[in-house]
């Protein structure tokens, strides 16, 4: 008993997400100090120069989106970790990385808003700025863990995914998340998949940075690789230089959103609880999944058909299997740390199949599974 | 072997937007031929830029090239720079794009002392969204934001550069060509954060609000305002009153970030096999 | 008093060391015996002072909610925590304070165990900053949650080894107190037995 058992390990949300990025082969973070984050900064200010990474306190939230996204660019996985008001500032330079296809991940650990809002409290009020921050079309990847095991994992499938797809991922904690502390058995280096962005297979004369392969990804070079191309904010041709050419602005603003709808069954990851013959559904994420599986367990002990559909992937919207499920049960509550956010999303896939309901908290409380049985008794009287 | 500067521009990119008259692509000029006087390969720079009409600049050249977000050219190249050290890292900005929106990162970027060059082209008004008075209007000028006179004090960049802890810092201008293609090679020769202020033209913005009408006139107004800072030391504020000092200012040896931060690397290494 | 899912709230001021308390404890059932373990915590803005609660939940089956609900085991430090999570202790709960901070001990239906961690401490370790793991040591010692062996593995794991010493004897310091107070509970009950 001298010594901790094999890889398991008592990690903290946040702990685990620095592991799971290293895990993945991110070498680059840039961040500004907030709670209840910044434990990742602490993590990878700690971690990263043993493996030759790079860690940069930036001046602010802007700046460290800036810095993540030229590092990546010059050929390093990269990362940045945040909450709600940084996730805020980010969100130009989000929209920068989005339509010039960068592989990063944003880590944003949700605490009570609007505002300064509630920063040691938990909150889910940012998922719709996750999805709709940024101004402009445009799609977004956005991973939603409620364990820490699902942490340590979801951060590597957002890195993977990042770099697949050439696109920033967000990564959703919660306060209750990123500080919980659960054992975890980390994976060895070679268990882990890794995926690294396509390279060109063309001279660097032929190259052209924003010209899609059949999954609409275009391959890309790193900066000091020998290809030499532009970047830019403003929408841009093929060869990245500006453009004003209405088919040209058309089929990228459409591509940089097709290329992740198209692919959406490859980027959704979701679970079942006791789906089987439910007759009334709980969709929910984050740490609030948590509370929803706990409510499964009290509902079928009293002998009531309801299940749980956790939702991993949050964006893009898991919308085909949500409709499925409505097709199913009479009945969905979206338990929700937010005023109902995602619960617009659900009603929009089920198309008015079933019956969906919210069920709201926002006082920095995490719901609890006792509210959420009642919640479904109240809605079963209410028939 | 001088090459011609074509060699240096991306012919596909061109026409640039840039009015006539405009200092930009004097600007332009001298970049390239210090570049060329130093026969860097193209392959290892990067030039990153922000918002507005000298921050086109990156579009013109063929090396690795960024045009930002608004006042953010120096953190995306900062990330550039730590990700990889090899590369020599250019940073273009206009004033108001460096002064203004992006002040909190020139002095840090200066504050760190990380090895890019930060040139900044000061026509001292925003002119791409139609000219608005900028950080670095001097007072009691105008622009379309300050119709009656512009009663904020301006920046001295120079000034702000070397108290935030930067090691090469000058000014130029697009008059005085061949001492500012001379700066430029020293800056991009430095090992830290090295700056170059160039007070440029801006005739269709600046010079019509300012009893300037032509490229002509603003280009004697800057030949004529500017001192070298040997005859700038003699003057009574009264006389330095609507003049601007050029030369260096400040040319010092200290330790560089990716350096420092390589330093890191080894320390945690260390200390991880010694555990 | 082993059930499935035990729910312990360890309450008091930031600067105590309840967090770390909350982490050794969770690692000791968690990683030392193999159980399933959450740790979570709910804290004030203020780093020293100010409202602080580290929950552990330990279950010998994997752990939805991942919150206490009702607790167990109930440590208050503080007067302030007493007052506030005393609420959200069992009907069959156990309540363990410092009496040295906790002047007024709620008058409420629960098994209450008064220490004066506080004054202990500084008495016999000239120190007060070792009062999580002392009470860390009466908790096991009273309630058995997790084993000694397994909670001086956390311990060691967890402090720094310049002050691995004074840890290992405010661990047994807690143990100690909570078998005094066994002891002197059989005691009385010996006694009243008798009276009988």
């Amino acid at each position: 008993m001298s010594k901790l058992k094999g890889d398991i390990e008592l990690l903290q949300g946040n702990e685990a997400c620095v592991r799971g990025a290293l895990l993945a082969g991110v070498r680059f973070f840039a961040g500004y100090p907030i709670t209840p984050s910044s434990e990742i900064a602490e993590g990878m200010a700690r971690l990263l120069p043993r493996l030759g990474g790079k860690f940069l306190q930036m001046e602010d939230e802007i700046a460290s989106m800036a810095a993540v996204i030229g590092a990546s660019i010059a050929g390093l996985k990269s990362i940045t970790a945040t909450s709600g008001p940084g996730f805020t500032l980010k969100q130009e330079n989000l929209g920068f990385a989005i339509l010039n296809e960068i592989p990063c991940v944003i880590v944003d650990a949700q605490r009570g808003g609007p505002s300064t809002g509630l920063p040691t409290a938990p909150a889910q009020g940012d998922m719709m700025q996750a999805r709709w921050g940024t101004h402009g079309d445009h799609s977004i990847i956005a991973l939603a863990p409620s364990t820490v095991n699902e942490v340590l994992f979801l951060t590597i499938r957002a890195v993977n995914l990042s770099e697949k797809y050439r696109t920033p991922v967000i990564l959703l904690l919660d306060e209750v998340i990123a500080h919980m502390r659960e054992k975890v058995r980390l994976p060895l280096p070679e268990e882990v998949e890794i995926i690294n962005r396509k390279k060109p297979t063309v001279s660097p004369e032929e190259y052209l940075p924003f010209k899609p392969e059949q999954d609409g990804v275009p391959p890309m070079a790193n900066f000091g690789e020998g290809y030499r191309y532009h970047f830019t904010g403003l929408i841009h041709n093929q060869k990245g230089l500006p453009t004003t050419d209405p088919q040209e602005i058309d089929s990228l603003i459409r591509r940089i959103n097709d290329k992740i709808q198209a692919n959406i069954k490859d980027i959704t990851f979701l679970e079942n609880y006791s789906l089987d013959e439910a007759r009334i559904a709980l969709v929910a994420y984050g740490s609030v999944a948590r509370a929803a599986e706990g409510a499964v367990k009290l509902a079928r002990e009293k002998g009531l058909k309801v299940g749980l559909l956790k939702l991993l992937t949050v964006w893009p919207f898991p919308s085909e299997e949500v409709n499925r499920l409505a097709q199913q049960v009479d009945l969905i509550v979206v338990p929700e740390m937010n005023l109902g956010q995602m619960v617009l999303a659900v009603e929009r896939a089920v198309g008015g199949k079933c019956k969906v309901v919210s069920y709201s908290r926002v006082d920095g409380e995490l719901i609890t599974p006792l509210e959420i049985l009642e919640k479904v008794e109240e809605e079963i009287i209410k028939k | 072997m001088k090459r011609d500067i074509e060699y240096y521009l991306r012919r596909e990119a061109f026409p640039h937007i840039w009015c006539a008259g405009c200092g930009n692509g004097i600007v332009l000029g001298a970049i390239l031929r210090a570049i060329d006087d130093l026969q860097w390969d193209k392959n290892e720079i990067a030039m990153i830029s922000g918002i507005g009409c000298s921050s086109r600049i990156t579009g013109y050249v063929d090396f690795c090239t960024m045009n930002t977000t608004h006042g953010r050219a120096l953190p995306f190249a900062t990330g550039i720079k730590m990700a990889n050290p090899e590369m020599k890292v250019i940073v273009v900005m206009g004033d108001g794009d460096c002064s203004a929106i992006g002040g909190n990162h020139f002095i840090h970027a200066a504050r760190r002392n990380i090895d890019l060059t930060a040139i900044i082209v000061n026509n001292m008004i925003y002119g791409m969204t139609g000219g608005q008075y900028s950080p670095l209007t001097p007072s009691g000028r105008f622009g379309t934001t300050a119709p009656y006179g512009n009663i904020d004090q301006s920046f001295d960049l120079v000034k702000l550069a070397t108290a935030a802890g930067a090691s090469y810092v000058a000014r130029g201008t697009v008059y005085h060509i061949r001492p500012l293609i001379s700066l430029i090679k020293k800056a991009f020769n430095k090992k830290g954060f090295s700056v170059v202020e160039i007070i440029s033209d801006c005739p269709i913005s600046y010079g019509k609000m300012n009893r300037m009408q032509s490229a002509p006139e603003m280009l004697k107004w800057i030949r004529d305002s500017a001192v070298s800072s040997k005859v700038w030391e003699n003057l009574s504020e009264e006389e330095k009153k609507d003049k601007y000092v050029i030369g260096e200012f400040l040319d010092v040896e200290k330790p560089e970030y990716t350096e420092l931060y390589a330093m890191v690397v080894e320390r945690a290494q260390k200390l991880e096999v010694g555990k | 008093m082993m059930k499935d899912r035990v729910e312990i709230c360890l309450s008091g001021a930031g600067g105590q060391g309840l967090i770390l308390a909350g982490i050794i404890l969770a690692e000791a059932a968690g990683i030392y015996e193999g159980k399933e373990v959450v740790q979570t915590q709910s804290y004030g803005p203020e780093a020293r002072g100010g409202a602080s609660k580290s929950e552990v939940i330990i279950s010998s089956e994997p752990i939805a909610y991942p919150k206490v609900i009702k607790a167990d085991i109930l440590l208050a430090l503080t007067q302030t925590a007493c007052d506030k999570y005393i609420k959200n202790l069992s009907r069959d709960g156990l309540l363990i304070v410092d009496s040295s901070l906790v002047p007024k001990i709620p008058v409420v239906p629960v098994q209450i165990y008064p220490f004066p961690i506080t004054k202990i401490a500084q008495e016999r370790l000239g120190t007060k900053l070792v009062i999580n793991i002392i009470s860390l040591g009466i908790i096991a010692g009273l309630t058995g949650v997790v084993s000694r062996e397994a909670l001086k593995e956390a311990v060691y794991h967890r402090v720094p080894s310049r002050v691995k010493e004074i840890n290992d004897q405010a661990l047994s310091l807690g143990f100690d107190l909570a078998q005094e107070l066994k002891l002197r509970e059989r005691m009385s009950q010996i006694n009243t037995n008798k009276l009988k």
